[in-house]
Formats: structure tokens, sequence, C-alpha cells
């Protein structure tokens, strides 16, 4: 055996791999992990007269450990609070179904257009993500405001009045602002998040099957409900989850284009921290977050983890 | 051909009517006919793309609209480009953003390669799961948290040593923070599909570890490293969250400067930024592609060319 077959013997373990895993594990342990417990940390202190009280303090040579629930108490009584939960996880979800009632309908025929347009169509789907997502939800504004394009047509197609009786506008006429221009603006930045994993899942599937329903006497609807649809659940889940996560925590979309009743979580955590200058509510407010988030994310990751499983 | 008169392996028209064998009358009516099915397909495409280009296509009209009222059209003008050019905070906002993206994209490429490298070379090593769980926790974590947390972070340690100022360093942190696990997402798809006998085939031949990723694992991973290059890079340039978080006096970023005009109201100087940004995202894009069908018109080429010398 010659001695170069395996010249990694040769390095000792600070370099090679060592280094390879350790430098982006350093980095991630001290930029992501480190902050993330000064968070708790945070929420579970008190605000002094000026700054953050130290959590634990030295004194006549005992050490002193204060934790304090209070940020969690007053978020869990105070209204604001709850509402801003409530309101961002119930946009969120509509703007999950709105992405999925437009994305599914679109990936599928973008999944059976032919072959050699499906590159173009997609490359034409992505291609929004490399421009600015800040001034594709700033050009809402001008187009759901007085005069805009999109105003004008709903406003002359008398939709304006089937919205208000929705509730997604305050008055008929006045679409900026409001519950509707939120969620327009949320879906579309969101919708490409749900084409792309419909698309990919679609796309693979294998069209024998219906033909084989077909064979089996289903009409195109049917088979489309009993065979795609279930087929396609993987690319359901992914899409929503894409789209549902980052909704839930979204800060620009609704502070350009939400109004004074649409206050989301983002929001307030950001007015904590700025207007009131209370990094501990603050925090204790991005913890119940992450939690809120977790949750659906590890139940998301064990459903893959068991759809893996069923696959071998 | 299969029993039903079709040949195999072809479908039936989307919508098409479920016949029998021998053409029998159609057992099961169709809900709707394969004409009315395609010509719905094709509406819908188009009315997505509509919704998707829109906004665009606003942005870039209204660019050259005399009146100051962006949903009012006033005239052809090229007013706003011309303040554009005197707007010295925007073309500031611009030049830091510039700098903080090449940096970011950089660091985001070096740190998410050697992440996906951990990830699919090493399947064993202290803390694996936890550490591939950190690296994806910020593609799903809101901006304002993360920025949050960086930002009671920094302030805690430059209580305690003094720096780093808030500024251009820390904002380049929280980008490198995102950036790296997009660019490990792309890398790692790359290196899965890799086959793994080339770079065993480099050591079994006397090459050393960094030999074998320099010679034979980069230049397979490259285009994957530009393209996590230029996502990273163009996050950066679009950031707003998380750059306000880290942001210090006399440092505000392109976004920045358009996040808080956008938040006061319309205003046509945005617009003319807005043109600008996407006439180049849109030439680098026609570029890049161009490029791309190049190299794989000329890989196939040498891949051909490589079989004929062989045979």
């Amino acid at each position: 055996m010659e001695p170069t077959r395996h010249p990694r013997n040769g390095t000792p373990w600070w370099r090679g791999r060592g280094l390879v895993i350790g430098i982006p594990y350093g980095w991630l342990l001290l930029f992501f992990l480190a902050p993330f417990i000064i968070v708790a940390k945070y929420s579970v202190s008190e605000m002094g007269d000026i700054r953050v009280e130290d959590l634990v303090t030295y004194t006549d040579g005992a050490v002193k450990l204060a934790v304090k629930f209070t940020n969690y108490v007053l978020v869990a009584t105070d209204s604001l609070y709850r509402n801003a939960y409530l309101a961002s996880l119930k946009y969120a979800l509509v703007t999950t179904l709105c992405c999925l009632f437009i994305g599914y309908p679109f990936a599928y025929f973008m999944a059976r257009a032919k072959a050699t347009l499906q590159p173009l169509l997609l490359m034409l789907v992505m291609l929004p993500f490399w421009t600015s997502f800040l001034l594709r939800v700033y050009a809402w504004k001008g187009l759901l405001d007085d005069g805009g394009w999109v105003a004008d047509a709903i406003i002359g197609m008398h939709l304006d009045t089937l919205l208000f009786k929705l509730g997604l506008i305050e008055t008929p006429g006045q679409l900026m602002h409001t519950t509707f221009s939120l969620l327009i603006g949320m879906a579309y930045t969101y919708l490409p998040f749900m084409i792309l994993p419909l698309y990919a899942n679609l796309s693979k599937m294998d069209l024998r099957l219906l033909e084989a329903a077909s064979d089996l006497g289903a009409t195109p609807w049917v088979a489309f409900w009993r065979v795609t649809v279930p087929l396609s659940k993987a690319g359901i889940v992914a899409g929503s989850m894409l789209v549902f996560i980052p909704c839930v925590g979204e800060y620009v979309t609704p502070e350009l284009l939400g109004g004074p009743t649409t206050l989301m979580i983002g929001r307030v955590i950001w007015d904590e921290n700025f207007s009131n200058n209370d990094p501990p509510t603050a925090a204790a407010i991005a913890v119940i977050l992450v939690l809120l988030i977790v949750v659906p994310l590890a139940l998301f990751n064990r459903y893959q983890a068991q759809a893996e499983e069923a696959a071998k | 051909m299969s029993p039903h008169g079709r040949p195999k392996g072809e479908l039936p028209p989307l919508g098409g009517a479920a016949r029998s064998a021998g053409g029998a009358p159609v057992r099961k009516r169709a809900l709707f006919s394969a004409g009315f099915a395609k010509n719905f397909g094709r509406l819908w495409l188009v009315a997505g793309f509509l919704f998707l280009y829109l906004p665009m296509v606003a942005l870039v009209v209204f660019s050259f609209n005399h009146s100051r009222l962006p949903s009012h059209w006033g005239g052809f003008s090229l007013e706003w480009y011309a303040k554009l050019a005197g707007d010295d905070e925007m073309i500031n906002g611009l030049w830091l953003s510039f700098k903080i993206a090449l940096l970011s994209a950089t660091g985001s490429v070096v740190l998410g390669t050697m992440a996906a490298f951990s990830l699919v070379k090493y399947k064993r090593f202290f803390g694996r799961t936890f550490f591939s769980g950190m690296v994806s926790a910020p593609l799903v974590m809101p901006e304002v948290i993360q920025g949050l947390s960086l930002l009671l972070m920094l302030v805690a340690i430059q209580h305690a040593i003094g720096f780093p100022e808030r500024g251009l360093v820390t904002i380049w942190l929280g980008h490198l923070m995102i950036g790296m696990s997009y660019a490990t997402v792309v890398v790692k798809a790359r290196l899965q599909t890799l086959n793994p006998q080339l770079e065993e085939a480099a050591m079994d031949l006397g090459a050393r570890p960094w030999q074998v990723f320099t010679l034979v694992t980069l230049p397979m991973i490259a285009q994957s490293l530009v393209s996590a290059w230029l996502l990273t890079f163009s996050l950066s340039l679009d950031d707003v969250v998380v750059s306000e978080f880290l942001s210090g006096p006399g440092a505000t970023t392109m976004p920045m400067v358009i996040f808080s005009r956008a938040r006061l109201g319309l205003d046509p100087s945005v617009n003319a930024v807005a043109t600008v940004i996407i006439v180049v995202v849109a030439t680098g894009v026609a570029l890049a592609s161009i490029l791309v069908a190049r190299n794989e018109r000329r890989r196939a080429a040498e891949i051909s060319a490589a079989y004929r010398d062989d045979s």
C-alpha cells in the first residue's frame, strides 16, 4: 500500500476537516446561537431607568439571580399583543390560501406546458426574485392608490363594493392602507415561493397514472382531485410552509401597504425596540414568535421525515 | 396499442372525454372540453404573469411621469432621473449598499461552501444535526427577530469592550448571517449531485485534500458558487429590516433611503431608482443566461468530441 493513498491521515485535526467544519460552526454559534441566548436573557430581564438591569448581580459576596417574567405577563395579558399575534397568524393563513389558490393552477399548467416552453416559464417566475422586493411592494402603493391602474380597474368593475362587504376595505373606493392592500402585497411577494415547490412536484408526476385513472373510468375532473392533488401533497405542504412562516413575522409589506387596522407582530417588535426603547418586551414578544414558528416547522419536518420514510 | 385504442404512453387530452373501446358512446361526460381546459390554462398563466409583472411595468412607466403623483400620467419627462443624479442621499446609500453587498456575498459564499461541504462530505461529526438546523434556521426566521437578536448582542459586546461601532461592519455581519444560509442551500444542492468517485480517484492518484478540492471539486461546483454569489449579493442589496436594526448614524443603505421615502408616500425618485435597478438586473440576467447557454453548448460539443475520439 502506497502512503499517498490516505493523505488525510497525515494532517493534524485542526487542518482540513476540522477547519472546514469548525469555521462555519463557530460562526453560527457566535452569530446565530449567542444572539438568541441574549434575546432569551433580555426577555426575562427588566428595563431599568436607563438600561436593562443585570440578570446576575453580586451583592455582599452573594450571587443574585433576578429572573423576571413580567414581560411575558404583560404580553399575555395586554390585548394589544394578543391581537397582533392573532392578526399575524390570520393574515399569514389567508395569504397562504390565496397563494395556493393562484399558485396551484399556475404551477399545474406550467408543468403541463410544452417541454420546450417550461424553462422560459420557470425563469419568468424566478426573475422577480432578482429585482428588489422592497421596490415591488412599493409599486403596489402606486397601483392601489387613488387613480392607480389596479384601483381604477377594481372600482370600474364595482368590485370595491364586494370587497367592502367582505370587510377587506373600510370604505368603498378606498383601497390603499386596508386589509385588502396588505393581502395583495403579501400574496404578491410570496406567490413564487408557492409556485416553485408545486411546479417541482407536479412536473415530476408520472402522467401514466392519469391514463390509468381515465382507463378506470374517471373523468379528468375526478382524476385531478383523486390522483393529481393527493400526489402533490408534499408540494402543497412545502409551498404553504414557505409562504406561511415568513408571512407571520413580515414587517416591510404591512408597513408600506397595511393600514391602521392591520397591526402585525413584526411591527410591534419594531416599535417596542425603536419607539418605546423597551428591548426586554421586544425580546419577550420575539421569543413567543419563535415558538409560534417552530411548532409548524417541527410538524413540517416530521411530515417530511415520514414521507421520506414511506418512500423507502 | 392499449385496449382503449390509444398508443401506449400517450395521454388523453386534458379534459378529454373518457371513451370506451371501439368509439362507443362516452361513459362519463367530461366536465369541460379539451379546448376549454387548454385555453383556461393559458389564461391562468397569462393572468399570473400579469400579476407578477404589472408592478414592475408600472414602476418603469411612472418613472418617466412628469406629474409628481405616480398614479396620474402628466406627460413624458426625464426630470426624476436628472434629480436622481444630484440626490446625494440616494447615491451615498447606493455606494454603501454596494460595498456591503460585495463583502457579504463574498463572505457568504466562503462560509456557505464550507458549511455545505461539511454537511455533504462529513456524515458524522459532533452536533451535526444541530449544525444543520442552525444553518437553515435563518431561512425561515423573521428578519425582525434576526435584526433584534444581533442588535442586542452587538450592543452587549459594545458595552463590554467598546467596539464595534454600529455601521458598515455590523450591517455586514447581519447580511452575512442570512446570506450564508442561502449560499449553503445553493452549494449543497450542487455538491449532492457530484459523483464522489471523481474525488476518490484524485485522492487515489495522490492528490492532497486541498488539491482535490481546488483541482477537482471547485471547478465542478464553480457555477453554483457564481449563482450563490449573485443571489446573496442581490439579497444584501435589497435588505432593509436587518440593516435598519444594525445601522448606526451616518450608515444609511439605499433600501433604507427608499423605505423611509416610501413610508412617507409616493415618490417618483424611487421609481427612477427602481427603473435603473430593473434595467441593470435584466441586462445581467440576459448576459448570464447567454453565457450559461454557450457554456452548455461548448460542453456538449466537447463531450461528443471526446466520445468520437474514443471510438
